[in-house]
């Protein structure tokens, strides 16, 4: 009862959702759509006119005496259709405007929800899940809103407009129509139930196929180094067989549906014949709205009006299973639009500040300079702090799950200019604390200060521009080279561009590519390396020209051939900024001014190099470890 | 494409072939239902007996009846053999990738070939469903009423000869305006979903670069694209409806008109009641059955495309066969290269090796090194026939690669991958991919070489923890130890290292090695690496340049005579002599 209640409050909100886009434009489409199903069911009236014309005068053959009656009728009917084609013509324009237009302004709504979400919720959620809401979700909604909605309205109005005209006939009649098609309704019911049923559970196996097969796929080289062919083939039948037996259940189900309320019709069909012969012989005193006697001229067209009822219902079971599918993939829309987007009551803003007379003030133009805007709004004051990229974290502690911390106690001091590197395993929470830096995930204990403001108080989007960060794992964007390294700065000059990507020891593979700067990269850069793409990534921190950067292994797949000549290069790029390095190569974190070894989310060590291998700890351990191979 | 997909009919061509019969004979009883019912409606005009009409009525419930279980079997066979169809195509595409050599895998992205195993098979079977079942139909079902018109109403049913044309052609022309743009469309429309895909994966570069509102207007902009176009198409299809209710009103009229001219002055000879409300039911289905007919047409060129990306999965030739009289035995695990050259593609220009001539004594430590593409991983995946040498024969245990049996090849050549992979499933699954029948002391075994057990055994699991899809649960670094564990379990006489160790910690690599080195000392060992303190003690470093053997030695030698080595040597090494 409660699951059913909700799923009407999802065609009720997409409903809403749609008037929203087109507050004018949809209430005169379902004008028009009622419109058209009203006029296009009362030509039976008409007809039924002229059949009885026609009946009457059919012995006595002079044309001559009806045919004024007749064409009169017909020109009613002419009239009636034209008026439908019109209103036809016009709902299925603007339907087509309106499923359209609601997809896109669905897909924007949903793009732009999902840009301001935590990247926590990109992390905790399947990335082919996410975007199944951009391609399954949506393509469902597209039928369900341009065939399935006009459709269930027009059957609807169609069957009271032909139930009152049958009503305006004879009432005997109509209640055998009215029996049958409560009749047709059970079985749809249940047979209709069970089709989508089926169907869902086909969606299911289709997804288990699906993810099967991605991950066979992924790894088809590991498949044939190891031989496992055989295996992997065995494991897809037995998906596949199952993905088989489920869609032609799905499918018999619903092929079978048709024939059985066609046929209920045609069984209709006969049967109101017959009950109108029988009523017609024995000359049984009607029942209607018309107050007209039983005759042909009132089965005749009786039995097309049941043809057409019938139809109606027909076209209502048709898009059940659209209407059941389009549900599904509107409450996953919805579900998607309504997470929470990611809090930010930062108020410091950063601004381009230059110094006058001493005093920091805030200007218009890029200065080179930048200033913490701090209102207060106690005082009513604005002070200015210069971004300096002085980093402090305070005992911090964080956990990604509740009760299992992943940082304990940390407390890190990167003065300005300082290169700060963190060694450790892999899970000691390398990654984490730059994660918290930017404030992709918020601390649950302890305080991080830039430049003496708690980060808490900056907005986010500010805070992320001062910071810099270069990742392991380096996403490029489908565009040219020179777009990508631009995606740092989107104003910046093709000459800053180039000499960012100097600047990160880039240019040289890049003016070796076929075209140069403008080559057109797809798939996340599928043509380049590992090592290119990080180099270009590194370009791309470059041309932003922030204060404080985040290496996040960002030399990781270069080799340390190439690394040694881009070195110089990254050595300009960190010279004067705040830098944190992360790195399991220790030939590139060696000359940092700090050098924090975490274990567990503990700090363990501190100190530089020389420091360190003074102290004989782990970081000795794993320097020596190296050196012991010499 | 057609002779193509229809191989994969096999065991369900039965409920194929049955299914338009069925359909055929449901076709016949709908169409003679109408004029069995003028007739019963002529009787009754004329005053006919009651036993009369139910006589009528009995026949023509029966007739009902048939049409049903005709209907519902077509529709039952229907489903089994388009349900069928979609298994065995789906079967035939996964057996065939399963074939596919390295170079076959290159040519298809992995998305793309999930896609033409789920989405386009799912297409053609909807469009194998429409052909079978109402692409028959709707032909049959125009033929017969048009038939059963001329039977009917003589002469009246010449408008439908006017009429139908008329629809056939605008149906054509609609279908003939939209194709194009619909094709075009949904290229924009992949392309504006893997711009989304690209923007998920890159959350966090977005972000940090806080780029939202950049991509928002990105997307906005590529959105009100696919839009605007899809609208046009649509618009267009729109007429559809409209056309057929034109043509189907045009035709009621006349009917109606002329229809009650000449009942009257022929004085219901030519024609009576009865015959004209069956013409009018003949016209309805007539029409309808043209229209059915032009979505289906509509819908089988979409499928088409889909059809199109299915048989190039399926023809897809692959290039490497086994032998015809294939070796089932490797004598030893030495190696070597005479004169080979290789390319990745015939067409293209670069050849990825060049002249490389070498010799690998069986149980010897080999090390390769060079930089980011000098083609360190072309030159081990010939070794075990990933790739076929362009020229040029690679020899194992003495024997061109070419005559052995694949899977012997390989079993007994071991390769970890650069870019290796984990299944989703437990450790113990996983490692039994190299050896099926394994036994976990054996397991065990492997993994203390490989240096995995230590971490294995601190999980609370232990051996049967279970692997996420890609091996997200584990460290990059356990990541490599499990796959060499896994290679470890083949029991090769030759195992190859391509990089397979760069996550691994020094200390741990070295510990690697010095344990194959005392455990496995007959097997030949080549170690790819970008450190070169992972091949210093190696019996040979092989130096690679773009393609080319740069130079062969000891560490020694190397460090003496060549440049590259001490290149990469010193740029590993320096800030440590800075230090000291």
């Amino acid at each position: 009862m409660n699951n059913k209640s909700t799923k009407k409050g999802i065609i009720g909100r997409l409903l809403k959702t749609i008037r929203e886009f087109y507050p004018v434009m949809m209430p005169f489409t379902i004008v028009c759509i009622v419109f058209s199903a009203i006029v296009s069911s009362a030509p039976a009236i008409f007809m039924q006119n002229i059949i009885a014309v026609v009946e009457e005068s059919w012995q006595n053959g002079d044309w001559n005496a009806v045919s004024s009656k007749i064409f009169f009728f017909v020109s009613i009917l002419v009239a009636f259709y034209i008026l439908s084609l019109l209103a036809g013509l016009i709902y299925n324009q603007l339907m087509a405007i309106i499923t359209q237009g609601t997809l896109k302004k669905l897909r924007e709504k949903m793009f732009n929800g999902m840009q301001r979400l935590p990247i926590k919720y990109f992390d905790a959620n399947n990335h082919g899940d996410i975007m199944s809401h951009y391609t399954n979700d949506i393509d469902t909604l597209r039928q369900m809103i341009s065939q399935s909605f006009p459709q269930l309205l027009i059957s609807a109005i169609s069957a009271l407009t032909i139930l009152s005209i049958m009503l305006y006939f004879c009432l005997w009649l109509t209640i055998v129509v009215l029996v049958g098609v409560v009749l047709m309704y059970f079985i749809t019911k249940k047979i209709g139930g069970g089709s989508a049923k089926f169907f869902f559970r086909q969606q299911t196996e289709l997804g288990k196929v699906e993810g099967f097969v991605e991950e066979i796929m992924n790894g088809q080289k590991v498949v044939k180094v190891f031989c496992h062919e055989k295996e992997s083939e065995a494991d897809f039948d037995r998906l596949n067989e199952k993905l088989f037996s489920e869609a032609e259940r799905a499918n018999k189900y619903a092929n079978i549906l048709m024939p059985i309320l066609n046929n209920i019709g045609n069984v209709l069909y006969v049967i109101i014949a017959i009950v109108g012969g029988i009523l017609l012989i024995f000359d049984v005193p009607n029942v209607s709205i018309s107050g007209m006697a039983i005759r042909l001229s009132i089965i005749v067209p009786f039995l097309n009006m049941t043809k057409h009822f019938v139809g109606s219902i027909n076209q209502v079971s048709n898009q059940i299973n659209s209407v059941v599918m389009g549900m599904a993939g509107t409450e996953r829309i919805f579900n998607l639009m309504d997470q929470l987007p990611e809090q930010d009551e930062g108020y410091v803003t950063l601004v381009n500040a230059k110094e006058v007379d001493g005093v920091l003030t805030e200007c218009e133009e890029r200065t080179g300079m930048w200033a913490w805007k701090h209102p207060h709004q106690a005082e009513g004051t604005v002070t200015y702090t210069k971004l300096r990229g002085d980093v402090r974290l305070f005992d911090v502690d964080f956990a990604y799950v509740e009760g299992k911390n992943v940082l304990q106690n940390v407390s890190i001091y990167a003065k300005p200019g300082q290169k700060v590197a963190f060694v450790g395993a892999t899970g000691a929470g390398k990654t984490t604390i730059t994660n918290l830096l930017n404030r992709f995930y918020d601390i649950a204990d302890g305080k991080i200060r830039y430049d003496g403001i708690n980060i808490n108080k900056i907005k986010k989007s500010d805070l992320r521009r001062s910071l810099g960060i270069v990742l392991q794992d380096t996403n490029l964007f489908t565009g040219t080279v020179i777009e990508n390294i631009r995606y740092g700065k989107l104003d910046a000059t093709d000459e800053e561009c180039i000499a960012a990507a100097r600047l990160a020891g880039a240019d040289d593979f890049i003016t070796r590519l076929p075209d140069g700067y403008q080559t057109y990269l797809s798939g996340n850069g599928a043509n380049l390396s590992q090592g290119q793409r990080q180099l270009l990534s590194i370009a791309r921190a470059a041309v932003a020209d922030p204060p404080v950067m985040i290496l996040d292994e960002a030399t990781s797949s270069i080799d340390t051939r190439t690394e040694a000549i881009v070195q110089r290069g990254m050595d300009a790029l960190m010279e004067g900024r705040t830098v944190f390095v992360i790195a399991h190569r220790l030939s590139t974190v060696k000359n940092s001014d700090v050098i924090i070894v975490l274990d567990h989310g503990c700090i363990i060590e501190r100190g530089d190099h020389n420091d360190l291998i003074a102290q004989k700890g782990q970081y000795y351990q794993l320097y020596t470890g190296a050196f012991e191979l010499e | 494409m057609i002779k193509e997909i229809s191989k994969s009919i096999r065991e369900y061509k039965k409920p194929a072939i049955a299914t338009p019969i069925l359909v055929s004979l449901e076709v016949v009883m709908e169409c003679i239902i109408p004029y069995l019912i003028a007739r019963l409606v002529n009787e009754i005009k004329s005053g006919c007996e009651l036993s009369v009409i139910i006589r009528y009525g009995l026949i023509l419930i029966v007739m009902a009846v048939l049409s049903l279980i005709f209907g519902a079997a077509a529709g039952s066979t229907c489903a089994t053999a388009s349900s069928g169809l979609a298994k065995n195509l789906r079967k035939d595409m996964f057996y065939s990738i399963q074939n596919y050599s390295f170079e076959n895998i290159d040519k298809f992205l992995t998305s793309s070939l999930v896609t033409r195993l789920t989405t386009d098979v799912t297409n053609v079977q909807t469009a194998y469903m429409m052909i079978i079942r109402s692409a028959i139909r709707a032909p049959l079902m125009i033929i017969f009423s048009l038939i059963m018109a001329f039977v009917m109403g003589g002469k009246m049913a010449w408008i439908f000869l006017f009429v139908i044309p008329f629809l056939t052609a605008g149906l054509g022309l609609i279908i003939y305006k939209t194709m194009p743009l619909f094709r075009k469309v949904f290229k924009k429309y992949d392309n504006l979903n893997s711009s989304v895909q690209e923007n998920i994966k890159g959350m966090r570069v977005v972000k940090s670069f806080v780029r939202e509102n950049y991509e928002q207007k990105k997307f906005d902009a590529a959105a009100e694209d696919v839009c605007a176009d899809f609208t046009k198409a649509e618009r267009i299809l729109a007429l559809d409806n409209p056309l057929m209710q034109f043509c189907l009103y045009v035709d009621m009229v006349f009917i109606l008109s002329f229809g009650s001219y000449t009942i009257i002055t022929s004085q219901g000879l030519n024609l009576d009641v009865g015959q004209m409300s069956a013409l009018l039911t003949y016209g309805f289905m007539m029409l309808s059955s043209l229209m059915m007919l032009s979505m289906i047409f509509v819908m089988i060129t979409m499928a088409a495309e889909s059809g199109k990306r299915i048989v190039e999965v399926l023809s897809e030739k692959c290039t490497l066969i086994n032998p015809k009289d294939p070796l089932y035995e490797v004598a030893d695990g030495s190696i070597s290269f005479e004169n080979v050259s290789f390319k990745y593609s015939l067409k293209a220009e670069r050849r990825a090796l060049a002249d490389i001539n070498l010799n690998i004594k069986s149980g010897e430590t080999v090390g390769i090194i060079g930089g980011t593409g000098s083609s360190k991983s072309s030159l081990i995946q010939l070794i075990s026939r990933l790739y076929d040498a362009t020229e040029g024969i690679v020899k194992v245990g003495g024997i061109d690669v070419r005559k052995y049996d694949l899977e012997t090849l390989r079993n007994q050549v071991a390769v970890v991958l650069q870019k290796n992979i984990l299944f989703s499933g437990t450790i113990k699954e996983n490692l039994r991919w190299g050896n099926k029948n394994a036994d976990d002391e054996e397991l065990i075994q492997a993994c203390k070489l490989a240096c995995a057990d230590e971490f294995i055994s601190q999980f609370p699991d232990g051996y049967d923890t279970y692997i996420e899809q890609g091996g997200a649960n584990v460290s990059g670094g356990q990541k490599q130890r499990l796959c060499i564990a896994r290679a470890l379990l083949k029991k090769p006489k030759v195992l190859i290292f391509d990089d397979s160790t760069s996550a691994v910690d020094t200390r741990t690599d070295a510990s690697i090695r010095k344990a194959l080195r005392e455990y496995i000392p007959e097997t030949t060992k080549i170690i790819i690496a970008q450190r070169t303190a992972s091949v210093e003690d190696a019996d040979k470093i092989i130096v690679m340049d773009s393609g080319r053997i740069n130079g062969i030695g000891t560490h020694e030698e190397l460090l003496a005579n060549n440049d590259i080595y001490r290149e990469i040597y010193t740029s590993q090494n320096k800030a440590g002599e800075r230090d000291e």
